[in-house]
């Protein structure tokens, strides 16, 4: 008979060992689901695991990393303070989008004014924008009870035909000819998020994102608030006779991601993205949870599970080049890495033992 | 002129996906445990249906495809759960977005072919509407009045105690969470195979989340259930009848309604149950949480 026995306390090797288990499966699994559709798995997993870094087209495809990377770290980073908190959540890609809305209202009201004061204030309308949206699940939770999981991830719907709404409407670009979409923000010098160092791909975000993990490394080992947050994580009822209010943390928490995510969308809108589309939003709120668990919640492994991530994304565009592989396989790869994880983790959790029945 | 009886079969077809995931996710929340892959399931019910629907030509052969895919999707979720003792929102999540990707994979070839035709059933009615209806008694009578419903509310309610009695807390779970799945599955199913008549990538468009806010909305019975999805079904016809009507609304506002209308109820269901003076709300007892036995 095997059995589980839980642990006092979080095993520590494990805790790094699952993730790279985690990755192992999900290769493992995905070369064979690619083998099943026809393709050569091991060059399947060459190509989006080795290629983008090492491979013919390394030198494009090197500085996507910390495209792609910067807004999964920064978005999950806020995400996993809420977590480890019992805040779900969910509506990270809402608050992005948002967030990249308001940014980019600021541009477009402005335009074409050239001032050095114009990024800097995107910036902060990005960051008020996505708190704002995540203030909303948080004040309904607070106040009526309702569901943060529930309401953050209807705003993501709502959001999304916002932003629509804006593309074909209030913020269409006038000299666009009638198509949709706004002004392209990267031929506005003043509002543009360009890539500061040539071949790099690293723009503000990009250190937006490294003060991110820096501060929320602060945040939850070296500050009272973050040992509150850890505390109602583990023990809530035990953490509320300390003193903490948990109201105060739900605010503290979406609050917190929102305005993570919603900085996150204005890098986005301002330098890779470039303008306001219908398709504002492309899963990166989404993917950021995967982030966060995979980097166990922690600053660091975020950073990691990060840059991982992002890989997938880089390596599956050019898989889908070169194997024609289909786009979504990315997804698949991103949902079954979380699943092997989840499932890997009872190895923290718990030992298992073998009892021979007397 | 807008016609009662028109509006009124507009509403039944709207409400049916949503009243078949959330009488399904009803099950499964009574058992105890909260699924957040529901999306996910529907969307895989709503291509392997129309998969399986276009292969065969027969839209009730898809109907039942449907049902065996999200039942067989939704099994990644219990192993998680309760074999692995995962967490059930962060499976839940993964579940859905591995649900939401497997079906976009696995669609691309099925893009821009129609769905087999639907013969009518009795007075007009779609036969999934009805049996979607009869599902509601059905439902209501296993959990109030049978005795397997009895102990599924029981694990649900307090699982050490249900244990304690010697059911099977894991094995009724199990059971629940493969039936929501493939409840889950035949109102994607019918999303593909019935009101749009294709496959298109995402066409479950959040409904699986709707179901799960019309659940804690019903408060946890199956008549609540139909009520809601019927509220969500009355939303989206009058936004589609707004629509048609050319209202000076943009249409991306107009389709916001569903949404916030959710949010809204899910806003005054909850403020109810948090401030009402009957003691302890109707949310199960062990909602949520994980069973762990030491022998």
């Amino acid at each position: 008979m095997i059995q589980f026995v839980p642990r006092t306390d979080a095993s520590g090797p494990w805790q790094i060992a699952t993730p790279i288990l985690a990755v192992l499966a999900t290769m493992l699994t995905g070369g064979l689901l690619f083998a099943l559709l026809g393709h050569d798995p091991v060059a399947a997993i060459r190509t989006i695991f080795w290629d983008p870094l090492f491979g013919m087209a390394a030198s494009y495809s090197r500085p996507q990393l910390l495209v792609k990377a910067a807004p999964l770290i920064l978005i999950a980073s806020g995400l996993a303070v809420g977590f480890r908190a019992g805040v779900w959540n969910i509506g990270a890609e809402g608050q992005y989008i948002i967030g990249g809305l308001c940014g980019a209202g600021v541009a477009l009201a402005l335009y074409p004014l050239d001032a050095f004061w114009i990024f800097p204030a995107m910036v902060v309308a990005g960051l008020a924008g996505g708190w704002a949206w995540g203030m909303i699940p948080a004040l309904l939770r607070n106040w009526f009870g309702a569901s943060e999981i529930l309401v953050s991830l209807m705003l993501v719907y709502v959001a999304q035909r916002v932003a629509a709404w804006m593309a074909f409407g209030p913020m269409k670009n006038p000299e666009g000819f009638g198509f949709p979409g706004s002004r392209n923000l990267q031929q506005y010098p003043s509002a543009s998020n360009p890539e500061l160092f040539a071949n790099t791909g690293a723009h503000w975000g990009v250190f937006a994102a490294l003060a991110a993990v820096i501060a929320t490394w602060v945040l939850m080992s070296r500050h009272i608030r973050g040992f509150h947050i850890r505390a109602a994580g583990t023990a809530p009822r035990a953490a509320r006779f300390a003193g903490v209010r948990p109201q105060v943390l739900v605010a503290f928490c979406l609050g917190l991601s929102g305005a993570l995510a919603g900085a996150a969308g204005l890098f986005e809108v301002a330098g890779p993205a470039g303008q306001v589309t219908d398709k504002l939003g492309t899963g990166y709120g989404f993917t950021a949870i995967i982030v966060a668990f995979l980097g166990r919640l922690h600053p660091v492994g975020i950073l990691l599970a990060g840059l991982l991530l992002a890989l997938t994304y880089i390596g599956g565009e050019l898989a889908q080049l070169t194997m024609q592989l289909p786009a979504a396989s990315v997804q698949v790869f991103q949902g079954m890495l979380l699943f092997f994880l989840l499932g890997f983790d009872i190895l923290t959790r718990f030992r298992i033992v073998r009892r021979v029945r007397a | 002129m807008i016609d009662p009886l028109s509006v009124f079969l507009l509403l039944l077809s709207a409400s049916t996906p949503i009243l078949f995931a959330a009488l399904g996710e009803l099950v499964v929340e009574r058992a105890g445990v909260l699924n957040l892959g529901v999306e996910g399931m529907m969307i895989t019910g709503a291509l392997s249906g129309f998969a399986v629907a276009h292969a065969t030509g027969n839209p009730f052969a898809g109907f039942l495809g449907a049902a065996v895919a999200g039942a067989a999707i939704s099994l990644l979720f219990a192993a998680l759960t309760q074999a692995f003792l995962a967490n059930q929102v962060a499976s839940g999540l993964s579940l859905t977005l591995f649900g939401l990707g497997m079906a976009a994979m696995f669609g691309k070839p099925l893009e821009g072919v129609k769905a087999p035709p639907m013969p009518a059933g009795p007075f007009g009615i779609n036969w999934i509407v009805w049996l979607g209806l009869l599902a509601v008694p059905a439902i209501w009578w296993f959990l109030t009045r049978s005795r397997p419903g009895l102990v599924l509310r029981g694990v649900g309610e307090n699982h050490d105690a249900a244990h304690a009695l010697g059911y099977d807390v894991r094995l009724t779970r199990l059971a629940a969470i493969a039936f929501g799945g493939a409840m889950a599955g035949i109102g994607g199913a019918f999303i593909s195979i019935a009101t749009v008549l294709q496959w298109t990538e995402g066409m479950t468009a959040g409904a699986g989340w709707i179901a799960l806010a019309i659940v804690v909305f019903s408060n946890w019975t199956a008549v609540g259930v139909l009520a809601g999805a019927w509220l969500f079904g009355g939303v989206t016809v009058l936004q589609l009848r707004l629509q048609a009507a050319g209202v000076n609304v943009p249409v991306q506002l107009l389709s916001m309604a569903p949404y916030l209308a959710t949010i809204i109820v899910l806003v005054l269901i909850s403020g109810r149950q948090k401030y009402s003076r009957r003691a302890g709300a109707a949310a199960p007892g062990s909602l949520g949480r994980n069973f762990h036995a030491l022998r």
